[in-house]
C-alpha cells in the first residue's frame, strides 16, 4: 500500500495530482527546440554519405552555393582550420565532427549547408555534388575481429577493429564450479541495434552574440551542464569558455538515452553560429534521426549456466562482442566501458560469474547509448533470464519454480553479489508471487497443456529482473571525469512559496510534478506552490542529468536533502519565534509546535516570512539551500513480468494475450506517473521484443532507417498492460525510493521472449533472437514440421 | 519559386499565408501562421503528431501541402478550448496521464477529439484502431485509451463522470 503523511492538498509523496507541466502541453503551448525562433535565425542541413566507407575525393559546392538564400557550405576542411573537425566521445573515443577525408558509415555527416529557409537548405544539399571513392565495408563484427579485415579505424594506429577488452569475476572459479554442476546449458543470444526513436527527432538553435562573446545554445539535451563542458573543452582554443556557453534544453520530446550524446550536428551549428554571427538552427529529420544518431544495444553474447538436477543454478560465463560502429560513442560511466553488465547474475544467488566484452569498431554509425535503460542493464537481464528458462526447460521444472528456488532470500540484503554489486534491498518472491497470482499462473499452465494436446501454441514467459539505477557514487562513477552526483536548489520565497532548481532534465518523466512533492512532503508547502525549473546552465544547479533512471535516486535525493537544510534552518527561526527550545520542536508536514503545548504553532509560511522580516539577531536572512547528492550506494529496483501469448501457425503471429507487471521501485512519490512510466516502459520493452530492429546489409546499407521499416509499436500492437507494485524501500535512499522509468524496458523483453520459446520449446525450439517478427517466427515453425 | 496567397480559417480565425506552393501545410501553420502547437515526428505520414483537423475531419498536415487548404478551414490544438476552457479530450489527458513528453499529445488529441464525437462509446479495441495513426513513445497508450474513454463519458453521459481510480492510488 502507498501511504502519504500529507493532505491531497499539499501533495507530498503518495499522492497522485495532476501533472503541473501538462497546461501548458494539452494547449500546444509547450516550448520545445522546433519551437524556438530567433530574430535573423538561419537554418542548416546537412549532406550525408550513401557509402558505409568511402574515401571523399571532391566535394563541389558551387551549384549550392549559386542558390539565392544559400550562405556557406562547410566542410571538415574547413572545420580543420580551427581544429574543430574531430571531437571526444563520452566514452573518451574520438569521433568526426565533419569529415576531411573518409566516411565511415552510410548517413554519416559529409558537409554543411547554411542557408536563410528550411526549404533552401533542403534544396542546396541535393545540389551539392561530392565524388566518392568507394572502399572495403566490415559489417559483421565477428569478421571485423578477424586478422587481415578492413580497418575502420587506422587513425588510432593500431592493426586491429578492436578497441578494449573488459572482464569481470573469477574465471578459475567460475570454470570449476561450472565443471562440477549436473549440467552446463549453452546459448548464443543476439539483442540487435535497436534506436529510441523518441518522436521528437534532434535538433538545436546555436546563437553566438558576436559583441558579448557568448554562445547560447537550445539543444534535445538530457544533461545540459554536461554538454556545456563539453563544449568548454572542445572549443575552449578557440575562444569559448565555459562561463560564456549557457546551454538550455527547452521542453524535450522524448530522450530514452538517444539525447545524451553531442551529435556532429550540434557542433556544426555552433561552429556556424561562430563564424557567420546569426543564429542557426538545425533540426534533424526522422531518417537521419534512425541512420546516424547513437544506437543501442548490438550485443552478440555467448553464455553457459551452470545448473544442478535440483534446480539449484550455480555459476555464470558470459562472452560477449559489443559491436559500437566506428566508434565508441556510449554514454557509459568512465570505469565501466560495458556499462553495467556485470548485474548479469540477476534475482539469483549465483556462486560463481565471469564476464568477458570485447568491443569492435564495424562501419556502422557510433554509439551504444541506453534505449530507455540503465548502462547496458536490459542487455545483462534479457542473457540471465533467458538462460534460466533454458535451464527450467532443460531440467524440467518448473520456471518459476526455478527462479524461486535460487532468488537472493529476503534475509540476505544487503546482498554482495558475486560480481561485487552491493544490492541494497528486495523481496524477489513476493513480487513474483503477486504476479503469479494476479495472472492465475497455475490455471494458465492448465490450460497450456490442454491446448498443446489440441496442437494450439500458448506460452508462458517470466522474468524476474533486477535493475541497477541511480549512478552513482562518485568512488566509481564519473562521465568525462565529473563525479555522478546531482543536485537541487530550493529557495522559499517570504510569502512561503519555493522555487527548486535541478541539474537534471526531464524528457516527460513529470520531475515538474515529482520533484515539487517531493518538497511538499519535505516541507509542507503545497506542491501545487513550488515551482520546478531545470535545464538551463545559466541558473540551474550543476547536474549529470537524466538518464539511466537516475533523477529520483540522485536529484530526487538532493531535493529532500536540501529541503532538510531548509528544515534545520526553519527550526532555528521558529524557536525564536516561538521563544522555546529548538528540541522542544516537533515537525510535522508544514509546521513547528512546541512539545506539550500543541497551540504554539508556526507555519512553514510563518517561518518564511519571519525568515525575510524578523530573523533572529546574527542569522543570515532567507531560506534557502542547496545540495550535491553523492549517493552511497546504487538502487537495485525489482521486479517479476508474466507474459502469455498465443502464436499464429499459420502467420507465425505473435499476440500478447496478457501480461502482468508487477514492479518495486522502493517507495512512490506518485502512483499515477510511476504507472505511467510502467506502461510506457512496457511499450517500448515489447518494440524490440517484437518488431524493431536496425540491421544492416553486406555493403553496410541500413535497413530499418525509416518508420516504413522501423516498426514502432502503436496502440494496437501494444497490449493492455495489466500493472501492480510491491514496495520494499531504498534503505540508504533519504525518501526510500529507488527509480523506475527503465525497470520494464528491461524486464518486457525476456518475459516476451521466454514466452514465445516457452509455447514452442515442444517442438524442440530452444532459442529465438528478438526480435520475434512473425517472419522469423514464422519460418522457426516450418524448420520444426509445423504447417499452418 | 513561385508563391501564392491563400486563405483559410484556423481555429475560426480568417487568415491568410503567402506560400510557396511545396510548402507542407504542417510547416505552414507552424512557420506562417505561428501556431507551433502541431508537431512534426517524422513528415513522411507516419507519425501523427502534426495531425490537425480539416473541415473537421483528422488529416496528417505533412501529407497536404498549404495551397490544397486554401479556401478551408482547419483546427489546431490551438482550437480545442473553448471560451469555457479546455476541451473535455484536453480535460482526459491531463485527469487520466494520457501524456508524458507531451509530443504527440496535439496530435493525439485531434485524432480523439474526432473520435469522441460519436454517440456510442467504442470499445477499447475500437479506440486503439483509431488512434493507430499516431506513435506515442512515452504512454504505452493505456493512459490514453482512459483519457479517451474519460471525454467521451463527460461529452454523452448525463451523470456526473466518475473519477476513474488508479493502481496504487490515493
Ligand atoms: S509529421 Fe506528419 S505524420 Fe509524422
Ligand atoms: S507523450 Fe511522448 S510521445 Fe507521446
Amino acid at each position: 500500500m502507498v501511504t502519504t503523511r500529507t493532505t491531497p492538498e499539499v501533495g507530498g509523496m503518495g499522492h497522485s495530482p495532476r501533472r503541473k507541466e501538462d497546461p501548458r502541453f494539452i494547449q500546444g503551448k509547450g516550448n520545445y527546440i522546433e519551437d524556438i525562433k530567433l530574430p535573423g535565425m538561419l537554418w542548416m542541413d546537412i549532406v550525408r554519405s550513401p557509402y558505409a566507407h568511402a574515401r571523399i575525393v571532391s566535394i563541389d559546392a558551387s551549384k549550392a552555393l549559386a542558390i539565392p538564400g544559400v550562405l556557406a557550405v562547410i566542410t571538415g576542411k574547413d572545420l580543420e582550420k580551427y581544429g574543430l573537425h574531430w571531437m571526444p566521445t563520452l566514452m573518451s573515443d574520438t569521433q568526426m565532427v565533419l569529415p576531411t577525408d573518409t566516411v565511415k558509415y552510410q548517413a554519416q555527416e559529409v558537409c554543411a549547408v547554411i542557408a536563410t529557409e528550411r526549404y533552401i537548405a533542403a534544396d542546396a544539399i541535393q545540389a551539392v555534388e561530392v565524388e566518392y571513392e568507394e572502399l572495403p565495408v566490415v559489417v559483421d563484427p565477428f569478421k571485423a575481429m578477424e586478422p587481415g579485415a578492413t580497418l575502420v579505424r587506422p587513425d588510432k594506429g593500431k592493426d586491429t577493429n578492436h578497441i578494449w577488452h573488459w572482464e569481470v569475476g573469477d574465471p578459475d572459479a567460475t570454470d570449476a564450479i561450472l565443471k562440477a554442476s549436473d549440467l552446463v546449458v549453452k546459448q548464443d543470444v543476439y539483442i540487435p541495434r535497436i534506436h529510441v526513436a523518441s518522436i521528437e527527432t534532434c535538433g538545436c538553435v546555436a546563437s553566438f552574440d558576436k559583441v558579448e562573446g557568448k554562445l547560447t545554445v537550445w539543444m534535445t539535451t538530457q544533461a545540459p551542464h554536461a554538454i556545456r563542458t563539453v563544449l568548454a573543452l572542445v572549443a575552449g582554443h578557440v575562444g569559448l569558455s565555459e562561463e560564456r556557453i549557457r546551454v538550455i534544453s527547452p521542453d524535450i520530446g522524448g530522450g530514452f538515452g538517444g539525447k545524451v550524446p553531442v551529435y556532429p550536428g550540434y557542433v556544426i551549428a555552433i561552429a556556424a553560429s561562430v563564424l557567420i554571427g546569426k543564429p542557426v538552427k538545425w533540426i534533424e529529420d526522422r531518417m537521419e534521426n534512425l541512420q546516424a544518431d547513437s544506437f543501442a544495444r548490438d550485443y552478440h553474447t555467448t553464455a553457459e549456466l551452470g545448473v544442478n538436477r535440483d534446480g539449484t543454478l550455480t555459476a555464470l560465463r558470459v562472452k560477449t562482442l559489443a559491436d559500437h560502429g566506428y566508434a565508441d560513442s556510449a554514454a557509459n560511466p568512465s570505469k565501466f566501458p560495458a556499462g553495467l553488465y556485470h548485474i548479469c547474475t540477476g534475482s539469483y544467488d549465483l556462486k560463481g560469474a565471469h564476464v568477458e566484452v570485447d568491443g569492435v569498431y564495424t562501419n556502422k554509425p557510433p554509439g551504444g547509448v541506453a534505449y530507455r535503460c540503465s548502462f547496458r542493464v536490459t542487455e545483462a537481464v534479457h542473457t540471465i533470464e533467458r538462460m534460466v528458462d533454458i535451464a527450467a526447460h532443460e531440467i524440467g521444472m518448473d520456471p518459476a519454480a526455478l527462479r524461486m528456488k535460487n532468488f537472493i532470500e529476503e534475509d540476505q540484503f544487503p546482498y554482495k553479489s558475486v560480481l561485487g554489486w552491493e544490492y541494497d534491498s528486495g523481496n524477489y518472491h513476493a513480487a513474483l508471487r503477486k504476479a503469479m497470482d494476479i495472472i492465475g499462473y497455475e490455471d494458465l499452465r492448465k490450460e497450456q497443456l490442454e491446448k498443446r494436446a489440441k496442437g494450439e501454441l500458448m506460452g508462458i514467459g517470466i522474468s524476474s529482473f533486477t535493475e541497477i539505477v541511480g549512478a552513482g557514487p562518485s568512488r566509481d562513477f564519473d562521465i568525462l571525469g565529473i563525479k555522478m552526483f546531482d543536485s537541487a536548489e530550493i529557495r522559499v520565497h517570504p510569502t512561503g512559496k519555493a522555487i527548486a532548481r535541478f541539474g537534471t532534465k526531464s524528457q516527460g518523466q513529470g520531475h515538474e510534478t515529482t520533484y515539487a512533492q517531493i518538497v511538499a512532503e519535505e516541507l509542507g508547502i503545497p506542491m501545487s506552490q513550488v515551482q520546478v525549473e531545470e535545464g538551463d546552465t545559466d541558473t540551474a544547479p550543476y547536474g549529470l542529468g537524466t538518464y539511466a533512471s537516475r533523477s529520483t535516486p540522485t536529484a530526487g535525493a538532493a531535493a529532500a536533502m536540501a529541503a532538510r537544510k531548509i528544515r534545520d534552518k526553519a527550526r532555528k527561526i521558529a524557536a525564536y519565534l516561538l521563544e522555546a527550545d529548538e528540541e522542544d520542536l516537533e515537525w510535522e508536514p508544514g509546521k513547528f509546535s512546541v512539545r506539550g503545548n500543541p497551540d504554539a504553532v508556526k507555519t512553514i509560511q510563518e517561518i518564511a516570512f519571519a525568515a525575510y522580516t524578523n530573523h533572529p539577531q546574527g542569522m543570515e536572512a532567507g531560506l534557502e539551500a542547496t545540495h550535491y547528492y553523492d549517493p552511497p550506494n546504487l538502487t537495485y529496483p525489482f521486479g517479476s513480468y508474466i507474459c502469455v501469448v498465443d502464436i499464429d501457425k499459420g502467420t507465425g503471429q505473435v499476440t500478447i494475450r496478457r501480461f502482468v507487471a508487477i514492479d518495486d521501485c522502493g517507495n512512490i512519490i506518485n502512483p499515477k506517473i510511476v504507472e505511467g512510466q510502467v506502461h510506457g516502459g512496457l511499450t517500448m520493452g515489447l518494440a524490440p521484443s517484437l518488431y524493431e530492429e536496425i540491421s544492416y546489409d553486406e555493403a553496410g546499407n541500413c535497413l530499418g532507417g525509416s518508420f516504413v521499416d522501423y516498426l514502432v509499436p502503436t496502440a494496437v500492437e501494444s497490449p493492455h498492460w495489466e500493472t501492480g507494485h510491491t514496495i520494499t524501500p531504498s534503505p540508504h535512499h533519504p525518501i526510500g525510493a529507488k527509480g523506475v522509468g527503465e525497470s520494464p524496458t528491461v524486464g518486457a523483453p525476456p518475459a516476451i521472449a521466454n514466452a514465445v520459446v516457452d509455447a514452442l520449446w515442444h517442438l524442440g525450439v530452444r532459442h529465438i533472437d528478438i526480435p520475434m517478427t512473425p517472419a522469423r517466427v514464422w519460418k522457426v515453425l516450418r524448420d520444426h514440421g509445423v504447417e499452418g | 519559386m513561385s508563391l501564392r496567397e491563400i486563405h483559410l480559417t484556423v481555429n475560426g480565425e480568417a487568415r491568410t499565408a503567402t506560400v510557396e506552393n511545396r510548402l507542407l501545410l504542417v510547416h505552414c501553420i507552424r512557420e506562417n501562421l505561428g501556431l507551433t502547437g502541431t508537431h512534426v515526428g517524422c513528415e513522411t505520414s507516419h507519425c501523427g503528431a502534426c495531425t490537425i483537423h480539416v473541415e473537421g475531419t483528422p488529416v496528417k498536415s505533412c501529407t497536404m501541402f498549404a495551397v490544397q487548404a486554401d479556401g478551408k478551414s482547419i483546427t489546431t490544438v490551438e482550437g480545442l478550448a473553448g471560451p469555457d476552457g479546455i476541451s473535455p479530450v484536453q480535460e482526459g489527458f491531463w485527469e487520466e496521464h494520457g501524456l508524458q513528453c507531451g509530443f504527440c499529445t496535439p496530435g493525439m488529441m485531434m485524432t480523439a477529439t474526432a473520435l469522441v464525437r460519436v454517440e456510442e462509446e467504442p470499445s477499447e479495441a475500437e479506440i486503439r484502431e483509431a488512434i493507430s495513426g499516431n506513435l506515442c513513445r512515452c504512454t504505452g497508450y493505456v493512459n490514453i485509451v482512459r483519457a479517451i474513454q474519460f471525454a467521451h463519458r463527460k461529452i454523452h453521459s448525463p451523470a456526473p463522470v466518475p473519477v476513474m481510480a488508479h493502481e496504487g492510488g490515493e
